[in-house]
């Protein structure tokens, strides 16, 4: 072997032994540093001839960039030991909780709300919001429904201590049909709006609760028909419970707002409700004593108006047992929705 | 409305199950609600005769009887019932019977055994036994007539239904058995067998003088006197079984009777006890302050709105809706006056409602009662009377009187085919319709297209013709119409951009850790008047007095929530309600989307109680404050600047609230609350909370571009010594102001407070407050002496204003 292999050797044998970047620069300079050994081979060079010293030149060369590829290597030999036990160091229970804020959520009404807007917002249907503390004129008269007239006693009314200007106690709108005359009067036909909110009704059980939500939908134009308000109201519940498994059932009944009327039934074709048919909606032709107090002319223009419970649809939706438990504001209860 | 379905078909019989017959009248608009067994399932019962009774050899409540069950032998059954006797009439379950389950829910079975050492063969039932009613005084006993041996199933017709259905109001035709058959028969296609009318033959020629004196309340007044009548006649046992099963409790012959007949036709009728009435009668509205006791044993007091049968003394019933207590008939009345009334529907409605009751004959009369049969009634009526009380050769029977004053006409209605098409939306024929109105009995005329109907006076639902067209789509069946997707010309709605929905605002408090509740819109009064609301708006008829007045304002519902949950274990709550609150204001008119004299804006209030963070384990816990709602609030509105000044709320910690103020216009308030209603409402921490108006939180400004400076920004960090009651909005104010006003300043950029301090080293009345200022000039590099002016203007500015020095 030659010196400068040996030389070689000894460097390997050196670079691995240094434990870390410092000792290794040390070692460094044992054999490229300025007074280094191979350093000092280079010096000596000089008194060659000039085939000998491209020769020998050479054979140094060789043996140097030998050794600086052993340093290389065990330069990043230690820098990946220094950077593994850095990590090892920082490594951190990744299973521990992530830290800081919570998330809340909203009420699986307003859950429904949203998505029924979304629903009639894909067919076109504006959204309208009105006011509660409705006067009779709009709640009842607007809507052909007389004073004393039975069909009043179908909705018990809260009343409030307020008059309005003929004189009649202000209500707590019983529905959300007002909607239908409040907005057909501010906007011309074609007419498509839905229109959700708070409702009251004197009324307080299991299954009855005095403050609810409804969402109205009124579809007003030349030839909006009954068969066109089962194709609307078919294709929404199909949407609203996602799927297509579904019987919807137009039962005859009787609104003084809507003639013909009906009453929407529906019944899933799986699940624990399976072939019961539950009642989801009033429905019907807008009566043409309505159309005309929304200022049209019911030989010209014609439609549907339908109402629908969000607590009912909340409920079959999510298989939510008690209506009492949307206002209770239990939030073991309402984290369920988040 | 209920009734028993084997009644029903004795007037209209179809060839359907009883579910389809439910199934039929629930399509046509005759909501079935509930289909009841009027017994449940049991089986060899016959009808015996117990022929002997001898006392049980060893015990002493026993007897040991000897029955004719019709098997040819008699049978030896033990039996402990009290009312057992020779001769009586019994239901007797054999040996092998199957009775309804006893209270153990065990089916039970009839066999053959000793019973204390006797033989038994079968078993002597009661009602409750057989479950036909509570009744457990003793044996079911039955009518002397009763054939022994029959199975008692059919000698009791219990192989029968409870049909009941919810009637809309428009349909006051058919509140009988006979307006159901009718319906029945229209839409089933087979005949209707109504029940028939004879006169009862005059006997003498009594009447009772009757004035109609307001034919605005009494179109019609048939009546007729009747003398030598048994009131205590039994009422048959098929009359009292149709009763029961139309859930009417049998009272006596001449009640029973009458309302047999207004179940049977659907007309109230009214029986004096003539012995009592004073004179003639006068059917008049009722005078001012005139009281009256009715039947049910309530005294009204009266007024001009009421209508009132009355005699030469007093008001002797309210018409239309209930008799009085004064000239009931008892069981010893023998004389009575039968009156059968048309009550024009709009002055009995209301009516009973006024004085909080209802009764059949109100619901009847107020919907409309048919105008054209009261004669015919009264006979039927007067048949069964004098069938059931009458004694021979003494009741004497008085001619009808009867008055017409005015009645309902009946104009003509016209119907368009092609109305009805269009309306519906499936092609229909004049050929259909006239078919469908033949069917329901509406007589027409018929000319092309157009058909001319007057409606039968049995029905008051036939005005328009939209109510025709309804009638066409019921039988044609809703089911045959079809689910058609409409068409329709496509339109892009959506909302505006600097608008957003109240949703998005929701799902931006949801991810703020805050959870949506829905209260009630009505609270109690005095946490409204807690949380501010003075003169609230009250409520006529609450349904309980903490649900009293409109809220004014949504916090307080929040408290309750808090308290709700800390009852059930939970330390940490945030919630938030977005929802409409309710003041008097004389400032709002009526408009298209509002009421006069009330304002209903939209508030989103959302409050947080306990640690700031959720339990966990990197965090050091501490108590949610001031701040950290600011910052949410803040959130919520951003990019919009809020400003928030201190002041007063009733229910907030008067150093703890602000309200807020958005481009200067007051959005809402922003607090902890007070410390005096924490504990009294036992609230272990203090609760933070704001509410704000809804609509402010739904503007967001359209965003507008600026360059971007190519030129570096110069920061500098100004330490203020002030006295603690300087606030640092009115600091921020005075800088931006000199920013303003002084072009020495017009490179400011932005304030941020980076630091409050207060204690150790400095004076006890004394803070540092320590802001970071930015200075940028978008042309050129900002040079140190420009910025050194700037700042000594606004140090100077801070000082003049506030009596803040720099601190060293």
């Amino acid at each position: 072997m030659s010196s400068l292999e040996q030389l070689v050797v000894a460097a390997e044998a050196d670079f691995a032994a240094a434990p870390d970047p410092a000792a290794l620069e040390n070692a460094k300079a044992k054999y490229l540093g300025k007074t280094g050994q191979i350093t000092e081979q280079m010096k000596g060079l000089g008194k060659l001839d000039p085939d000998a010293r491209r020769a020998q030149g050479a054979v140094i060369n060789q043996a140097k960039e030998k050794i600086e590829a052993l340093l290389n290597a065990r330069r990043s030999a230690l820098s990946d030991a220094q950077m593994l036990a850095r990590l090892n160091a920082e490594a951190i229970d990744v299973t521990l909780p992530g830290r800081g804020r919570g998330f809340g959520g909203i009420h699986p009404v307003m859950r429904t709300w949203e998505r029924i807007e979304a629903i009639f917002g894909s067919i076109g249907f504006d959204v309208a919001d009105g006011p509660e503390i409705e006067t009779d004129w709009t709640n009842f008269s607007a809507l052909n429904s007389p004073e004393n007239h039975p069909a009043r006693s179908m909705q018990d009314t809260f009343y409030t201590d307020g008059k309005d200007s003929t004189g009649k106690p202000l209500l707590l709108r019983t529905h959300t049909s007002p909607m239908q005359v409040r907005y057909a009067k501010m906007h011309e036909p074609p007419i498509r709006v839905i229109a959700p909110g708070r409702t009251y009704r004197v009324d307080s059980d299991a299954t009855h609760s005095p403050m609810f939500h409804q969402v109205e939908g009124l579809w007003i134009d030349t030839d909006i028909s009954f068969a066109d308000l089962k194709g609307v109201y078919l294709n929404f519940v199909k949407a609203f419970f996602e799927t297509d498994d579904l019987q919807v059932r137009f039962r005859p009944s009787y609104f003084p707002f809507t003639e013909p009327s009906a009453e929407i039934d529906i019944a899933f074709g799986t699940g624990p409700l399976k072939g019961r048919w539950l009642e989801v909606s009033g429905a019907g032709q807008v009566h043409p004593t309505v159309l005309r107090n929304m200022g049209l002319d019911p030989e010209q223009f014609i439609g549907f108006a339908f109402g629908s419970g969000l607590e009912r649809l909340t409920m079959l939706r999510y298989g939510i047992s008690d209506l009492r438990l949307f206002y209770e504001g239990d939030l073991r209860f309402l984290k369920q929705f988040n | 409305m209920q009734f028993s379905e084997n009644w029903l078909r004795t007037m209209a019989d179809p060839k359907l199950t009883s579910d389809e017959l439910s199934h039929l009248l629930t399509m046509a608009g005759l909501e079935v609600e509930e289909v009841e067994p009027v017994a449940p399932p049991f089986n060899n019962v016959v009808v015996a005769q117990v022929m002997q009774v001898d006392k049980h050899p060893n015990a002493d409540r026993l007897n040991v009887c000897q029955v004719d069950a019709g098997t040819g032998t008699l049978l030896n059954i033990v039996c402990g019932a009290p009312n057992v006797r020779a001769g009586l009439k019994v239901a007797c379950a054999m040996a092998g019977a199957k009775l309804p389950p006893g209270d153990d829910g065990k089916p039970f079975e009839i066999k053959v055994g000793k019973l204390r050492g006797v033989e038994s063969q079968g078993m002597l039932c009661s009602a409750r036994e057989l479950k036909l009613s509570e009744e457990n005084a003793g044996l079911l006993e039955l009518p002397e007539d009763a054939p022994v041996g029959r199975n008692f199933r059919d000698y009791y017709q219990l192989n029968d239904l409870k049909f009941t259905i919810k009637l809309t109001p428009n349909r006051a035709d058919c509140l009988s058995v006979l307006g159901v058959a009718r319906e029945v028969a229209a839409l089933a296609g087979v005949p209707l067998a109504a029940p028939a009318f004879k006169p009862v033959a005059v006997n003498h020629d009594e009447t009772l003088p009757v004035k109609i004196s307001a034919p605005d309340l009494c179109g019609r007044f048939s009546g007729r006197v009747i003398r030598g009548l048994n009131a205590r006649a039994e009422t048959p046992q098929w009359m009292k079984q149709r009763l029961e099963r139309s859930g009417q409790r049998p009272i006596s012959a001449l009640v029973d009777i009458s309302n047999y007949v207004m179940l049977e036709l659907g007309r109230p009728t009214h029986v004096f006890d003539l012995d009592k009435i004073h004179g003639g009668l006068d059917v008049r509205w009722a005078k001012q302050g005139e009281t009256l006791k009715l039947l049910n044993g309530n005294t009204v007091e009266l007024d001009g709105w009421v209508g009132v049968i009355a005699d030469g003394k007093e008001a002797e019933a309210m018409a239309g809706i209930m008799g009085g207590d004064a000239t009931a008939v008892s069981l010893e009345t023998t004389n009575i006056y039968l009156e059968a009334a048309f009550w024009w529907p709009n002055a009995i409605q209301g009516r009973a409602r006024r004085y909080n009751f209802s009764t059949d004959a109100a619901h009847r009369f107020e919907r409309g009662v048919d105008f054209a049969t009261t004669v015919d009634h009264i006979e039927r009526i007067t048949a069964l009377i004098v069938e059931i009380c009458g004694v021979p050769g003494q009741t004497r029977v008085g001619p009808v009187d009867d008055q017409v004053t005015s009645l309902p006409q009946r104009e003509p209605v016209r119907l368009r085919v092609s109305r009805a098409a269009k309306i519906i939306g499936i092609p229909v024929t004049a050929e259909q319709v006239a078919d469908i109105f033949t069917r329901l009995g509406l007589p027409f005329v018929q000319d092309g297209e157009q058909f001319s109907v007057t409606a039968p006076s049995y029905r008051f639902d036939i005005e328009i013709e939209e109510d025709l067209i309804e009638e066409i789509a019921r039988v044609h069946g809703f089911d045959n119409i079809p689910a058609l997707p409409p068409v329709a010309a496509n339109q892009i709605r959506i909302a505006p951009e600097n608008q957003r929905s109240l949703f998005t605002v929701r799902r931006q408090l949801a991810d703020l850790d805050y959870q949506e509740v829905v209260n009630y819109s009505f609270i109690d009064e005095a946490s409204e008047s807690d949380f501010g609301g003075k003169d609230p708006i009250r409520l006529l008829n609450p349904i309980a007095s903490q649900m009293s007045v409109m809220r004014s304002q949504l916090l307080s519902g929040l408290i309750a929530n808090v308290r709700y949950n800390l009852n059930r274990k939970a330390t940490r709550v945030r919630v938030f309600e977005v929802g409409a609150v309710f003041r008097k204001d004389g400032q709002v008119g009526d408009g298209p989307l509002s009421v006069a004299g009330v304002a209903q804006p939209k508030r989103v209030a959302a409050l947080a109680y306990g640690p700031v963070a959720g339990e966990q384990w990197g965090l050091t816990t501490r108590p949610v404050d001031f701040f950290d709602l600011k910052a949410d609030l803040e959130a919520l509105l951003a990019p919009a600047g809020l400003r928030f000044e201190a002041a007063a709320h009733p229910a907030l910690h008067p150093g703890r609230s602000a309200k807020v103020l958005l481009d200067g216009r007051d959005i809402g308030v922003i607090g902890e609350l007070h410390p005096r209603l924490q504990q009294q409402l036992d609230l272990p921490l203090a609760p933070v909370m704001f509410e704000v108006d809804a609509q402010a939180l739904q503007q967001r400004a359209v965003p507008v571009f600026r360059d971007i400076a190519k030129f570096p920004a110069v920061v500098r960090d100004l330490a203020l010594l002030v006295d603690q009651s300087v606030s640092v909005q009115s600091l921020i104010d005075t800088l931006q102001s000199e920013a303003q006003a002084n072009a020495a300043c017009r490179f400011m950029q932005h304030i941020v407070l980076f630091d409050e301090y207060r204690g150790k080293g400095l004076a006890e009345d004394q803070k540092s407050l320590a802001f970071r200022i930015t200075m940028q000039d978008t042309q050129a590099t900002l040079q140190d002496d420009a910025v050194e002016a700037a700042i000594a203007a606004l140090v100077e500015a801070v000082q003049k204003n506030h009596g803040a020095t720099l601190r060293h």
